[in-house]
């Protein structure tokens, strides 16, 4: 039976313990040399563990690289691979194992450098086994090739045998673990499931030995310390198991009395003694227990125990106002219970979990017991710190925070739409005046630019074919037109077109053309550097034109557009809020479920500790009644044998029954009114000195 | 008699050490936990949608401006206050908390500032005050010239980074 129970504990415990270590944590320690300043502001929300702000962030940036016409021109292009496995790793914290489990799977998939592909694989297999599916684990991390990074080689042996304990293979856990029994890191945790795992795989004596170190360790770490107590405990019961009864005695008295285990091994203390016939010692750490919370249920146990021993002592009044007393709290602690069962399907403990100020108390969940409104979270501690209730209680916080994401949307998108109306009104009777003067001033605008573009074009041609007579001043040009006219007078007028007069008007074209072409370099000059201040302002131009239709577009693309995407963005965030209030409700029906489970639980231990304890009481008193019968009648026949006695021997004798009053008060005092009793002796069967004695073994 | 004491015990012992809920299995935690986990997904995607419609409504492309704070010394410098004024208006200011700082000095970059701003040039002034590893305080003030031109702009603050001027600034623009 023992062996049975202690394969089905044995999961349970690596489990804790691995969960002690490796809870679900961003990965990413620093951030790398940044190509992308906001994949820096989404690690700045990572590394305060906020982790939806930083996905959301980081997925819509993906979005926009992935939507990029050729993103390996982008310089994200550099850290795309980073920022993949970051996104995954904020994933995971953010415990979306699905959805980060593919993301890393697609690292690992890729053709990346080879640590890099086998970190993602530790991590996906570490995925895998966080949510117990420990043949998938084995699968990916069988997947891992050559060295890992060095600062995660000791973590993926321990993972992997951790891997293989959970899927039986005991040999290879062992061999594993043995590698990495002397490093620095998990100091003591590998040295416990070595220690398991020797004993699984039928190694009883190595197994021993190795928990016995552990037992021993000299640490001041707080989680050690408390994993040093579990192997003195797991080896207290191994020997139990094994019939030695003396070594469990020396493996409990190493548990020290305020740790987290020290009720257990003091109850299982009482217990080893009890075995060993030893009664009165056991009473020693019992009566220790018997002191400390009375919802613990070490603590409830020991309160049968105590009476129990006293009976064994044939203390039996004793025996009996210690039933009666256990009872009477037995009584208190169920009416506590039934009050504590109805808060909470009244929704006052989910309430309170979820209570803001938790965000702000680490140990919210340990202080709730102080709070009166509150059920009596005392007998669901344990229940508290599983990892199906962490987890359970972690989805209603990250559904309520969602829940209070999307109120907030929700109000936003009804602000957005009044803004929007509000940019309606006021640019709706503005538009169509400013369009008709930005139409006039278009024409003017087009008329000019074409203006300059032939200049251009002419300066353009100029330059591959000589042509002075375009760089003419316009007094040139009206000369020039004037000789022409004259010359076209004079044609039609042979009689005054005297040679004289022809001459003249050569002589005067020469000039002209001499003027010209002498000053076509200049010109030339000049008529490029007036084209380049003209192209400044043609610039400033274009600028101002396209600033203009910029901020045209702008006025109208504020408040056209939006309706349709608002109305279903509305309804998008409605669904996920009444998905979500379903959720939340399933998820707090569960947690109540859970803590109306263990509490019940508690409750019917309790009255089954009642019904024991009532009939041990009455078997108490009437063993008590017997004994004070029995003593009774030895009194009477004790008294007769005198009588007759007396009788037959001397008169004068008379007065001798006298001496024997103390006696006779004594065994009355003893017996009979154990209430008295209780009051003058209530160390009866062990010494103070013994009693401290025993208490120092224990804390030892 | 002792063997039963001891089975007892033993079987008390172990007993204590596990607290289930019997009627809520593993598939039932298994299954809303998966149904949580397409919740987020699914309002993950919502926000996305959400904040691209707030971009486009507050801070359209062509006048869009934030500006980012990070540190260049990660060891040496406690940030303890950031301002930022804009044509001598005050844009932002900003107490860091521990958990901001820690954040800032694995690499993490903050967005102190999104706005909008008009096409040229404007006067961007910041402060700081800042402790150093040995706890001297120390107050800071620069001045920078920002272009904004037709797209948005985004600049980033390093405070303290090698490349700084002598008032332990740095600016980058992306």
């Amino acid at each position: 039976m023992f062996r049975k129970t202690l394969c089905y504990k044995l999961p349970i415990l690596f489990f804790a313990l691995y969960t002690g270590i490796v809870a679900a944590e961003n990965t990413i320690d620093e951030a790398p040399e940044l190509t992308d300043i906001f994949y820096g502001e989404s690690l700045f929300y990572a590394f305060q563990d906020k982790h939806f702000d930083a996905i959301s962030k980081l997925d819509a940036e993906l979005g926009q690289f992935y939507n990029l016409d050729d993103p390996s021109l982008d310089p994200f292009n550099k850290q795309i691979n980073h920022a993949e496995f970051s996104v995954g790793s904020f994933e995971l914290a953010y415990r979306m194992h699905q959805r980060a489990g593919r993301a890393i799977r697609a690292v690992m998939e890729s053709n990346l450098d080879q640590t890099i592909r086998n970190e993602a694989a530790f991590r996906l297999a570490r995925i895998f086994y966080q949510k117990s599916q420990p043949g998938n684990a084995l699968d990916i991390i069988l997947k891992i090739k050559g060295d890992m990074a060095e600062d995660l080689r000791v973590d993926e042996i321990y993972l992997r045998a951790q891997i293989y304990i959970s899927t039986g293979d005991f040999a290879k856990a062992v061999t594993l673990l043995k590698s990495i029994e002397n490093e620095d890191k998990f100091k003591g945790y590998i040295a416990y499931n070595l220690g398991i795992a020797y004993i699984q795989n039928g190694e009883e004596k190595k197994g021993i030995a190795t928990l016995d170190k552990v037992g021993q360790i000299s640490t001041d770490d707080r989680g050690v310390l408390a994993l040093k107590d579990k192997a003195n405990l797991t080896l207290a019961n191994r020997m139990l198991e094994n019939g030695s009864p003396e070594l469990a005695k020396k493996y409990f008295s190493r548990v020290r009395l305020n740790g987290p285990f020290a009720n257990r091994a003091l109850l299982g203390a009482g217990w080893v003694n009890v075995s060993l016939g030893k009664f009165k010692k056991a009473l020693v750490p019992w009566r220790i227990l018997h002191e400390r919370s009375v919802t613990n249920e070490a603590v409830q146990e020991s309160m049968l125990a105590v009476p129990y021993a006293y009976s064994q002592l044939h203390y039996y009044g004793q025996a009996a106002l210690a039933y009666g007393k256990a009872m009477d709290s037995f009584g208190n602690e169920i009416d506590r219970l039934e009050t504590s069962i109805k808060s909470v399907r009244e929704g006052k403990f989910v309430k309170a979990i979820v209570d803001k100020e938790g965000e702000r108390d680490k140990n919210w969940l340990h202080n709730l017991r102080n709070r009166p409104e509150t059920p009596e979270t005392r007998y669901i501690m344990s229940l508290m710190a599983s990892n199906d209730f962490q987890q359970s209680l972690r989805n209603y916080r990250d559904m309520e925070e969602l829940k209070q994401r999307l109120e907030y949307w929700l109000s936003s998108l009804d602000v957005y739409i009044e803004l929007i109306e509000l940019r309606r009104r006021y640019y709706e009777p503005l538009l169509p005046v400013i369009e008709k003067q930005f139409k006039k001033l278009d024409a003017r605008i087009r008329l000019r630019i074409e203006q300059r573009d032939r200049l251009d074009q002419r300066l353009k041609s100029i330059v591959i074919s000589r042509r002075p007579d375009y760089l003419a001043t316009a007094a040139e040009r009206g000369y020039k037109d004037k000789l022409d006219r004259i010359e076209l007078y004079l044609s039609k007028r042979p009689k005054q077109y005297s040679k004289e007069v022809r001459d003249r008007v050569s002589r005067l074209k020469g000039v002209l053309h001499w003027q010209i072409n002498k000053a076509y370099h200049e010109r030339l000059t000049n008529a490029y550097k007036q084209m380049k201040s003209l192209d400044i302002y043609i610039e400033k131009l274009n600028s101002t034109y396209q600033s203009f239709v910029r901020t045209r577009q702008a006025a109208t693309q504020s408040y056209v557009g939006y309706d349709i995407p608002i109305r279903q963005l509305q309804t998008r965030i409605q669904a996920r809020q009444m998905k979500i209030t379903g959720v939340m409700a399933r998820q707090a029906k569960l947690i109540e479920t859970m803590a109306v489970n263990e509490l019940e639980r508690r409750r019917n231990l309790l009255e089954e500790y009642q019904v024991k304890a009532r009939f041990a009481l009455a078997e108490s008193y009437d063993r008590a009644t017997k004994k004070q019968d029995k003593a009774e009648e030895d009194k009477i026949r004790q008294k007769l044998e005198e009588d007759k006695l007396l009788k037959q021997e001397v008169e004068p004798e008379k007065e001798e029954p006298k001496q024997k009053v103390p006696d006779k008060e004594q065994s009355e005092q003893e017996e009979v009114k154990p209430e008295e009793k209780t009051q003058k002796n209530t160390k009866p069967q062990a010494s103070v000195e013994e009693d401290k004695e025993q208490a120092q073994g224990v804390a030892q | 008699m002792i063997k039963y004491i001891t089975g007892l015990a033993t079987a008390l012992l172990l007993a204590s050490f596990v607290a289930s809920a019997a009627d809520v299995t593993k598939d039932q935690i298994k299954g809303l936990d998966e149904q949580v986990q397409d919740i987020k997904k699914d309002v993950i995607n919502l926000t996305a949608d959400l904040l691209q419609l707030e971009e486009k409504l507050l801070y359209p492309s062509n006048s869009q401006f934030a500006i980012f704070i990070s540190l260049g010394e990660k060891d040496k410098l406690r940030l303890d206050a950031v301002q930022i004024k804009l044509e001598n208006k005050v844009l932002a200011h900003h107490l860091y908390t521990f958990r901001e700082l820690e954040a800032m000095q694995k690499g993490g970059v903050q967005k102190i500032y999104t706005g909008n701003v008009k096409t040229g040039e404007h006067q961007l002034v910041i402060s700081y005050v800042a402790r150093s590893s040995g706890g001297d305080v120390s107050k800071h003030s620069d001045t920078f010239t920002l272009k904004k031109g037709v797209g948005p702009k985004f600049v980033e603050i390093k405070v303290g980074g090698p490349g700084a001027n002598s008032q332990g600034l740095e600016f980058k623009d992306w």
